[in-house]
């Protein structure tokens, strides 16, 4: 089991023609360990996404240098999945074709990807769509395929940003229960960015909350509510007990007190 | 701004755009909704009965518009007994071959050329000047080049339509290249792909509804310059077939042909779009 270090990372998107330099992450500091489920949060623009391009490999680093087991990222690879917000199915493979398509790239055969895929599509309660055509799905399953796609190649770590974000509110809800229970039968690591302060607290086992101009990383809360609802207790008890409801305040004043510096209104 | 005059042409114009409530099955707002299957049949026949009673009054000769049924028993006479050594069928199959002919060979060099000038800055460069000198001159005003290159025979007819064929596949592969969304290529490389493999597999396929859409447009120009090359140089074909009648005057040939040659411009349409629902089912959706 493998564990990603984020060593005094710093990015900076040099100045365009009508733009300044972006200073989008500033000596970012963040280690997560085997099983971990690390939580970002933060106003539009602190660099979530930048931090998560970084893990993934999409990005290389201004300063600084990410490690998992020891080994410098320098690219993209399986070892790291990334769940993305949408649009990164293939429309034009089926269901079981979309999950097993990383083995395929690795050129494992037939039925050995098709068994690998069609265990993680049941796990994720998709068994019964498999020849279905992705883009029929609605986007609650579509996102479950991509999640499915993204366990098939057995990363270390599963990297997801905002991927509830397009859901409705009780899809989404279900969608986090599912996620959080994968999480627990794989005990792989997880990498998560959302808007919903909810939802961070509810999945994570660590929240990270971030500030822009710079980006970096001004507050992290251990958390234990997720635990809480994989221990048996309902979803929308734990959401709405009293010490969930009080860390929610608090970690809300935090993101709005950025909002209202960084000039207020723009979303 | 006149807030009380102009009813009559505003409430007209009113029900062009649907500026007014609408009932089940129709949405605000959005100009020409309905159906006009009906109304087109009707249109159609109109247009043929008014044919056939001008002819049939006199009031046109038969030399300048023959009688629908005229037209008819020529279709019949000619495709049993032939024209200029070829039946009916025989045209028609050597002017098919030809445009399939450049279809395929222009399919297999534009749509690698497309893609490589998607792909490379380099290459887009390269084949960027040659493209889009030749793209906007008509076919038939370098058929004279390609006859005295090629000669007479098949090479330079078919070489003239796949030049025409080849610019709009080539430019329509290119900007397809464009269509596979950023978080689909960095899927694949997170999946762990080669560059070749997000090549064939993610960019290739997100561009194929734009790459047939471009060779439907492709394989229209083909036809147009194809008939247009048989009526200047060729002893076979549906366009030579065509232009000869119309030198003995005719006319029933040459209405016949004309009719020929719009059936199967619109078979093949319909074959490329029989094409695009089974090659791309999910176009318009994701
Ligand atoms: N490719 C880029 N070029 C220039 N600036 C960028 C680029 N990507 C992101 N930025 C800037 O970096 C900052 C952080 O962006 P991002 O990581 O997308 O924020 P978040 O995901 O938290 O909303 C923003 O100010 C954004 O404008
Ligand atoms: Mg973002």
């Amino acid at each position: 089991m493998g564990s990603l270090h984020v060593d005094r990372v710093s990015v900076e998107f040099p100045a365009g023609r009508h733009a300044p330099v972006v200073v989008a992450l500033k000596e970012v500091d963040l280690k997560i360990q085997p099983g971990e489920f690390v939580v970002a949060l933060g106003a539009s623009g602190c660099g979530k996404s930048t931090l998560l391009n970084l893990l993934a490999g999409f990005l290389s680093p201004s300063q600084g240098q990410i490690k998992l087991n020891d080994a410098v990222v320098s690219g993209p690879g399986a070892d790291r999945a990334v769940v993305f917000q949408k649009h990164a199915l293939l429309p034009w493979l089926n269901v079981i074709d979309n999950v097993a398509f990383g083995l395929k790239l690795r050129g494992m055969g037939k039925s050995a990807r098709y068994d690998t895929a069609r265990k993680h599509l049941v796990h994720l309660g998709l068994g019964a769509f498999e020849t279905h055509p992705v883009y029929q799905l609605s986007g609650g399953m579509q996102q479950r395929v991509g999640i499915a796609r993204a366990l098939a190649s057995d990363p270390e770590i599963l990297l997801m940003d905002e991927p509830l974000g397009a859901l409705d509110a009780l899809t989404r809800e279900k969608a986090q229960e599912l996620i959080i229970r994968i999480w627990k039968d794989t005990s792989k690591m997880v990498f998560f960015i959302t808007h919903s302060v909810e939802e961070a607290l509810f999945m994570g086992t660590r929240l990270i909350v971030m500030s822009p101009r710079p980006g970096r990383i001004t507050h992290t809360f251990d958390l234990d509510f997720g635990r809480r609802f994989l221990a048996g207790a309902d979803a929308r008890t734990v959401k709405a007990s009293p010490d969930f409801i009080k860390m929610r305040e608090q970690v809300l004043k935090i993101i709005f007190g950025d909002e209202e510096a960084a000039g207020g209104d723009h979303v | 701004m006149s807030d009380s005059k102009e009813p009559a042409s505003k409430s007209f114009l009113d029900s062009i755009f649907k500026i007014r409530p609408t009932r089940p099955g129709e949405v605000y707002g959005v100009p020409g909704q309905g159906d006009s299957l009906m109304i087109s049949a009707i249109s159609g026949i109109a247009i043929i009965g008014f044919w056939a009673l001008a002819t049939s009054m006199g009031w046109i000769k038969p030399l300048f518009l023959p009688s629908p049924v005229a037209i008819f028993q020529k279709f019949i006479q000619v495709a049993t007994e032939g024209f200029a050594n070829y039946t009916l069928l025989e045209h028609t199959w050597i002017s098919v071959l030809r445009v399939f002919g450049a279809l395929a060979l222009a399919c297999a060099t534009a749509i690698p050329v497309g893609l490589a000038m998607g792909m490379s800055r380099v290459m887009r460069g390269v084949f960027d000047p040659p493209i889009e000198f030749y793209r906007p001159v008509p076919p038939l005003a370098y058929l004279p080049l390609m006859i005295v290159w090629f000669g007479i025979g098949e090479l330079s007819k078919v070489l003239l339509i796949f030049l025409a064929i080849f610019a709009p596949v080539a430019i329509g592969t290119r900007s397809g290249v464009r269509s596979a969304a950023i978080e689909q290529v960095h899927a694949a490389y997170s999946l762990g792909a080669t560059p070749w493999q997000v090549l064939t597999q993610i960019i290739l396929p997100a561009a194929l509804p734009e790459i047939i859409t471009a060779t439907r447009i492709g394989m229209g120009v083909g036809w147009t310059t194809l008939v247009a090359a048989e009526m200047v140089a060729a002893t076979s074909g549906i366009g030579f077939m065509v232009l000869s009648a119309s030198q003995f005057l005719q006319t029933s040939t040459v209405i016949m042909g004309i009719f020929i040659i719009a059936a199967i411009a619109y078979a093949f349409d319909l074959l490329m779009r029989f094409l695009e629902r089974k090659l791309v089912p999910w176009k318009g959706f994701a």
